[in-house]
């Protein structure tokens, strides 16, 4: 039967279903089902979590000052812009501000996960959706070498380096070790790209994991450990003392110097290796530009790198702030997260209960009830679910809704606020990546749209860092050594009763905490991820997320191997995305693939 | 980097796991408990990894020696303890999907071998979990019962590697986890919910 959804899409459930289960865990694990018409293009999306995740039950009563630990293990990815989020969010609470040094610090930090995130999500986790692996065995080391110089000047780039690197691979195929590259659908008629851009994609690929180290040196040293490093309510834990040598854990000249250097050394990965390699690869797949879903409709972006510590207006925030509906990019519409009416969450397909199903609930006011049931057209039973109903409740993701809509989050829909704003920082490298890969201004709403938005991303988040790091250097030289504010630290100094909201732009999109503080502990938190916004479930009006609404008109060239469906979802870098590629029991898939 | 023969070898004694999910915490929860009771050089690191999957690479990259402490499935009776060690660690994806990280930890052994470095020795300890999927829940019993005897293994596969731990005699130690944390903290008010809430 085919429907028309209220935010533009037709749906028809009619054809034969596919399952994807897992795609990747996010929230815990990760479904698609979709039906495919006769010719194998996708009508109809259903996209699930199957993990329940309930913060707020583990941090209720606890002290507000600790939760940043907590919510920095809901995710193994985004570790960093949890703890930021949290700790913003009880500032809000409670009225506390951090210096100037602690604003610089902390961008430098949220920036360098920005970068990491990026790198390690492209290279290591979406490339391979893209390039051939193992049809990289075939390339011409000298015509890599010239294709490579062709795309930079990147200083790795001899006729011998990709032989070498060559041989390294054909050694782990012959090996029957593909290991990271094992569970691939190589082969497939869906990789478009010869194979000297597949060997020196391979390249980089290994250049980038050995890169991905350094950046996040960064970590440790501002929050003194890694992984999981220090956050601190008022600022941040670790003091400076410019002169110390090797006192523990200070910031020094010397940790300064190190953190200058690997700033320097990923604006140039940055520029000589990330973005000329998307627009490399991008040359080859401009013709598939699908996966747009609600990019070109609906965008949302919290905005986050404040100019100015404690100044969160949109004014002092570099990365774009604000709502587009309906493709509008004339009228940029402000946000205001404290507003009741226009962050709400809705149940009605989700499996949580709700007094009054068709409203929405702000997350101030949320309400975390588990409610089990599939709807009447489901097949299996509840613990072994063959098909989901999608008309029933069928996921463990809440679907939030930004004045009763679907929104995008993420770089693309970041990128797509600065250049509707006309921000020339955003509005010309969309320009030029456009142009250059001679493609229209509707190109930027796709797969590829998202991937080389995710790249620019990665590329502004670098200069920024040389931006920050100057400003903080030249602050503590002017005499302000100052990391934190601790007047407010005592809980006797708190109301009684008070509410805030902490927000950050995370690698994969707009992130926000509501926390309400009663008598010195937590009395409710609500963490609204990126990832809920995009995978969400329908709404009572039946609108679709956007990962449902970028699969559908989607074709698939086998549909026994969901390349297109994975490269689609793998875009919006989808949390715990590092367990992306799940096996089956048998190790042999890379997701269970059932055709009804 | 390969160590020369005439330094200390570099060890890491890694926990991984998420620990807010139940069992799920063991491998944090052992390597949080080992470093209260016993004391270590300092070319051995005691290391909470988290679900951090890819990103332990480095740490991985810059040890010759790895002891590695997870949940793991082996399809045995609840709380078992297992060990395999060397080639026996699954690097290459073995034939039973046998731990929740493992994709990621196993994705995390074959990197720092494609790179160049990986570690010369190499001991898993897993634990078979009762439940992964409690929110916010503690360990379940038989899993904290195993904690010492998880200890005590990972202490004598230290000791065949010529690495003394010693055992710690008493004074304040730090957790490897703080901000309430830490297992006691963590446990006295985490509950459970007996509800149905996942998708087998």
């Amino acid at each position: 039967m085919s429907i028309q959804t209220p935010n533009g899409f037709t749906l028809d459930n009619s054809g034969k279903r596919i399952v994807v289960d897992p795609v990747t865990r996010i929230e815990g694990h990760m479904r698609v089902e979709v039906n495919v018409d006769a010719n194998n293009v996708i009508r109809n999306a259903v996209s699930t979590g199957t993990m329940w995740r309930g913060i707020e039950v583990i941090l209720k009563n606890r002290d507000p000052r600790d939760a940043w630990a907590f919510t920095e293990r809901i995710c193994g990815v985004c570790t960093g812009a949890h703890a930021l989020t949290s700790v913003r969010a009880v500032e809000n609470a409670l009225g506390i501000t951090i210096p100037e040094n602690a604003n610089s610090i902390r961008n430098l930090m949220q920036l360098a996960l920005q970068v990491h995130d990026h790198v390690v999500h492209f290279y290591h986790l979406h490339a391979l959706d893209w390039v051939d692996v193992v049809c990289a065995l075939k390339a011409d080391p000298k015509a890599t070498s010239q294709l490579a110089q062709s795309v930079s000047d990147w200083a790795l780039s001899s006729p011998g380096y990709f032989k070498d690197i060559q041989t390294r691979l054909k050694k782990f195929v012959e090996s029957g070790q593909l290991g990271p590259f094992k569970n691939g659908y190589w082969g497939n008629a869906s990789y478009k790209l010869p194979p000297e851009a597949n060997l020196m994609a391979v390249a980089h690929y290994l250049e980038a994991l050995d890169f991905q180290k350094e950046i996040v040196k960064i970590h440790t040293i501002f929050g003194g450990k890694n992984p999981h490093p220090n956050w601190l309510v008022g600022g941040l834990p670790c003091p400076i003392n410019i002169d110390g040598t090797g006192a523990v854990g200070a910031i020094n000249i010397e940790r300064l110097n190190h953190v200058s250097s690997i700033i320097d050394q990923l604006i140039e990965f940055n520029e000589k290796v990330y973005v000329p390699d998307v627009m490399a690869i991008g040359s080859f797949y401009r013709d598939w530009l699908f996966g747009g879903g609600l990019s070109g409709k609906n965008v949302l972006a919290y905005g986050d790198v404040p100019e100015h510590a404690n100044d969160y207006s949109e004014a002092s925030l570099k990365l774009p702030r604000g709502a587009i509906i309906n493709g509008n990019l004339a009228d940029i519409l402000p946000i205001d997260l404290a507003d009741p009416e226009q962050i709400q969450e809705f149940v009605i397909h989700s499996w949580y209960k709700y007094p009054h199903e068709a409203k929405g609930l702000h997350p101030w006011d949320g309400v975390t009830e588990p409610h089990y049931e599939l709807g009447p057209n489901a097949k299996g039973t509840k613990t072994n679910i063959q098909e989901l109903d999608e008309g029933g409740k069928y996921s463990w993701i809440k679907a939030p809704r930004w004045r009763g809509h679907a929104m995008e989050v993420g770089p693309l829909a970041r990128w797509v606020v600065g250049y509707a704003q006309g921000k020339p920082e955003f509005k010309e490298p969309i320009e030029k990546v456009l142009k250059d890969l001679g493609l229209p201004m509707s190109a930027l709403f796709s797969t590829l749209g998202r991937t080389a938005a995710r790249a620019l991303d990665s590329e502004w988040a670098g200069r920024q860092m040389r931006y920050f790091f100057d400003k903080l250097v030249a602050n503590i030289k002017a005499g302000d050594s100052a990391t934190a504010f601790v007047d407010k630290w005592k809980p006797q100094t708190w109301p009684k009763e008070v509410k805030g909201v902490g927000f950050t732009e995370a690698p994969r999109g707009a992130l926000a905490h509501w926390i309400k503080i009663k008598d010195g502990k937590i009395d409710n938190y609500q963490c609204v991820v990126p990832t809920t916004w995009n995978a969400s479930p329908r709404d009572p009006k039946g609108g679709i997320g956007a990962f449902e609404a970028s699969l559908v008109d989607t074709p698939m060239s086998d549909p026994t191997q969901p390349l297109e469906i994975l490269r689609i979802i793998h875009s919006f870098d989808p949390c715990l995305a590092c367990s992306t590629h799940v096996m089956s029991p048998d190790g042999q898939e890379m997701a269970k693939v059932q055709m009804r | 980097m390969r160590k020369l023969s005439s330094t200390r070898p570099r060890v890491l004694v890694l926990g991984i796991g998420n620990i807010l999910w139940a069992d799920e915490g063991f491998g944090v929860r052992v390597v949080e408990a080992f470093h209260q009771s016993y004391s270590v050089s300092d070319n051995v690191t005691v290391l909470d990894g988290g679900t951090q999957g890819l990103y332990l690479v480095q740490f991985v990259m810059e040890t010759d020696y790895l002891i590695v402490f997870d949940a793991i499935d082996y399809g045995l009776s609840p709380g078992t303890l297992k060990i395999v060690e060397n080639d026996e660690v699954p690097k290459f994806t073995g034939a039973r999907k046998m731990s929740l990280h493992q994709t990621g930890f196993q994705e995390v052994l074959s990197a720092a071998d494609l790179l160049g470095h990986y570690p010369e020795k190499l001991a898993l300890i897993g634990c078979q979990p009762v439940d992964l999927e409690d929110w916010g829940g503690p360990l379940t019993e038989p899993v904290k019962a195993v904690i010492p005897e998880a200890i005590r293994t990972a202490v004598a596969v230290l000791k065949g590697w010529g690495i003394e731990a010693r055992a710690r005699s008493g004074g304040i130690v730090p957790s490897l986890l703080g901000n309430d944390l830490d297992f006691d903290n963590y446990e006295q008010r985490a509950s459970r919910i007996d509800h149905l809430r996942t998708l087998p």
